[in-house]
C-alpha cells in the first residue's frame, strides 16, 4: 500500500451526456515512469488533469501519497499542488518573464528564501536541463525545445515527489524529443521523483517507461510493462503500438452510416 | 422559420445578461477577499506589490498623454459649440461655468474611462486571454498560485486607483482645452474663465465625478479580466474577447454613469 503514490479508483468523467473517462483503474507505483497512452480523444490528457486536479472527477476516486485529491477545498488543493510539478505541452512558460522568473515564482510565492538563496536555487535547477547560461532570456528568445526544458526547471521548483507530463515530445524534432526523454529519465533515476507521462509518441514512451496503459475512447485497454506490451496479443495494443491503420481501434469509423449519408444528400 | 426565434432569442440575451452581471460579481468578491493577503499581508505581497506597481504603471502613467489630448479636444469642442448659442442669449461668460461642471461630474471621467478602455481593457482581456490560450493560468493553478490574486487583484486595484488620478487629469485637461479656445478665439482671458470656473464648480461636482471613476475604473478591469480569463478556441478567442471587453465596457460605464447621475439628481447632489 504505502509504495503506491497515486491511486486510480474508478474515475469517471463526464461532459453532459458525453462519457470521457469510464472507471479508470489505475496505480502509479513510487519512483516509477507511468506512460499513460492512447490517440487523440482517449481522455489521456483529462485522465492527467485529474491526477493534477484542475480537471474535477465526477465519479469514483483518486489517491496521491495516500490522501484523496477529490473534492477539496481551493487552500487543501492549493497545498496539494506545491508538492507535484506539472510540464505542460507548450511549455507554458510566463511569456512576460525571464527564464529565471520563471523558476524563480513559485519559490518567491512558496518559500521565505532571501533573493540570494533564490537565485542559487534557480541556477541548479536550470543547469539541471541544460540552460543556465539562459537565464535572462524571454520565453519568445528560445526554440520550443528549451521552452519545455524550461517549463521542467521550473516545475521542479518545488522539489515535487510527482511529476506529470502531458505530450512532452509534441511538436519537438526526433533528437530534441529524445533529449527531452533523456532528461524525464535523468530526473527519474536522480532525484527519485514519481513520473506520469501522458503522450502518444510510441519512440519516446517505449524509451521512458517502466509501466504503460493505453487507453481508447475513456476506457482502460491493458497495463503493462515495455516488453510486456510488445508481446501482447491483445488487437488494441498490437494496433497503437505499431501504428497499423487496421485493426479494431479504427474500424468504427468506417461505419455504415457513410453510404446512407451519401445518400441521403442525393435525395 | 419558428415564432417563437425572436422570444427565445430576447430570452436567451437576458439570460445572459444576468449570468453575465454575476459572473462579474463574483469576480468582485473573489477578489475583493484576495486583495489583502495578496497586498498586504501573507507570503503573497512581495511579488503582488511588484505586480500592482507594474500594472499602476502600465493602465495608468502611459495612457496619461492620450487621455489628456482626447479630453483637451473635448473641452475645445464644447467651447467652440457653445460660444455661437450662448452669443445669441449675451452669454458667452456662462462658457468656463459650464464647461466645468461638464467636465468635473460628466465628461472628465467618462471620456477617461472610454479611452482607458482602449487603451487598458482591450490589452487586460488579450492578455489574460492569451496566457489562457497558452496554458500559462493552468500552469499558475498547478503551482499554487491563484491567479485571480496574481493577475486579478493587482490589475483591478492598479485600474481603480489610476482610473481616478487619471479622472482629475482630464478633469483639469478638459478645462484647459476650453480655456485656451476662449482665450483664442473669443478673448476671455484666462485668469477671469478659471475664475468662473472654479466659482461655479463646487467640490461636491468634482467628488462626484471621481466617485463614478473609481466604480468605472473597476468595472472596466474586472470586465476585461473576467472576459480574457474565460477565452475559449485559440486565438479567434482571444480577438472576441478583447472586442467584447471593449463593448461591453462601454455599455456598462454608460448604464453606470446613467444610475450615477440619477441618484445624484434624486438626492440633490
Amino acid at each position: 500500500m504505502s509504495d503506491i503514490a497515486i491511486k486510480v479508483d474508478h474515475a469517471t468523467k463526464r461532459y453532459g451526456e458525453r462519457v470521457i473517462l469510464d472507471q479508470i483503474e489505475l496505480d502509479v507505483i513510487k519512483g516509477e515512469t507511468l506512460v499513460i497512452m492512447g490517440g487523440s480523444g482517449s481522455g489521456k490528457s483529462t485522465l492527467l488533469r485529474m491526477m493534477i486536479g484542475t480537471v474535477p472527477v465526477d465519479g469514483g476516486n483518486i489517491a496521491v501519497m495516500g490522501r484523496t485529491i477529490c473534492g477539496l477545498s481551493t487552500e487543501e488543493l492549493s497545498e496539494y499542488h506545491k508538492s507535484i510539478g506539472v510540464l505542460f505541452q507548450s511549455g507554458a512558460l510566463y511569456n512576460s518573464m525571464t527564464l529565471g522568473e520563471n523558476v524563480a515564482l513559485p519559490l518567491r510565492e512558496h518559500t521565505d528564501l532571501q533573493d540570494e538563496t533564490i537565485d542559487i536555487i534557480v541556477k541548479i535547477k536550470l543547469e539541471l536541463v541544460g540552460l543556465r547560461e539562459h537565464t535572462d532570456k524571454l520565453p519568445s528568445e528560445i526554440s520550443g525545445g528549451m521552452k519545455k526544458r524550461a517549463g521542467l526547471a521550473r516545475a521542479m521548483a518545488l522539489d515535487p515527489q510527482i511529476l506529470f507530463y502531458d505530450e512532452p515530445s509534441a511538436g519537438l524534432d526526433p533528437v530534441t524529443s529524445a533529449e527531452i526523454d533523456e532528461l524525464i529519465i535523468k530526473l527519474n533515476k536522480v532525484l527519485g521523483v514519481t513520473s506520469v507521462v501522458v503522450t502518444h509518441e510510441m519512440d519516446s514512451a517505449f524509451r521512458i517507461a517502466d509501466r504503460m496503459v493505453l487507453l481508447d475512447r475513456g476506457k482502460f485497454i491493458r497495463c503493462g510493462t515495455p516488453a510486456e506490451m510488445r508481446a501482447s496479443t491483445d488487437p488494441f495494443v498490437k494496433q497503437f503500438i505499431n501504428g497499423l491503420t487496421e485493426g479494431p481501434l479504427t474500424e468504427r469509423r468506417q461505419s455504415d452510416e457513410y453510404v446512407d449519408d451519401l445518400l441521403d444528400i442525393k435525395v | 422559420m419558428n415564432v417563437f426565434a425572436p422570444v427565445s432569442y430576447v430570452g436567451r440575451t437576458a439570460a445572459y445578461v444576468v449570468a453575465f452581471i454575476g459572473s462579474i460579481g463574483l469576480l468582485f468578491r473573489d477578489a475583493a477577499a484576495r486583495a489583502k493577503p495578496g497586498l498586504f499581508t501573507g507570503r503573497g505581497k512581495r511579488l503582488g506589490r511588484a505586480n500592482l506597481w507594474a500594472q499602476m504603471v502600465r493602465v495608468g502613467v502611459k495612457s496619461i498623454g492620450i487621455i489628456s489630448l482626447v479630453v483637451f479636444c473635448i473641452g475645445a469642442i464644447l467651447s467652440l459649440q457653445m460660444q455661437p448659442i450662448l452669443n445669441q442669449y449675451g452669454a458667452v461668460s456662462k462658457i468656463a461655468d459650464i464647461i466645468g461642471i461638464a467636465m468635473l461630474r460628466e465628461l472628465g471621467p467618462l471620456v477617461a474611462a472610454i479611452t482607458l478602455t482602449g487603451f487598458a481593457g482591450a490589452s487586460i482581456a488579450a492578455e489574460l486571454g492569451t496566457m489562457k490560450v497558452s496554458e500559462e493560468l493552468e500552469a499558475l493553478e498547478s503551482s499554487a498560485i491563484d491567479p485571480i490574486r496574481f493577475l486579478v487583484v493587482p490589475r483591478v486595484f492598479a485600474t481603480t486607483v489610476m482610473m481616478i488620478c487619471l479622472a482629475v487629469i482630464a478633469d483639469l485637461m478638459g478645462v484647459l482645452g476650453g480655456m485656451f479656445v476662449c482665450w483664442g478665439l473669443f478673448g476671455i482671458p484666462p485668469e477671469s474663465y478659471l475664475n468662473a470656473t472654479f466659482t461655479a464648480a463646487k467640490t461636491r461636482d468634482f467628488v462626484s465625478g471621481l466617485m463614478k471613476s473609481g466604480v468605472f475604473g473597476a468595472a472596466l478591469s474586472l470586465i476585461a479580466c473576467h472576459l480574457g480569463m474565460t477565452v475559449r478556441g485559440g486565438a479567434a478567442g482571444v480577438g472576441d474577447a478583447t472586442t467584447k471587453t471593449v463593448v461591453y465596457t462601454i455599455v456598462a460605464l454608460t448604464f453606470i454613469d446613467l444610475g450615477f447621475t440619477a441618484v445624484f439628481y434624486y438626492l440633490g447632489f
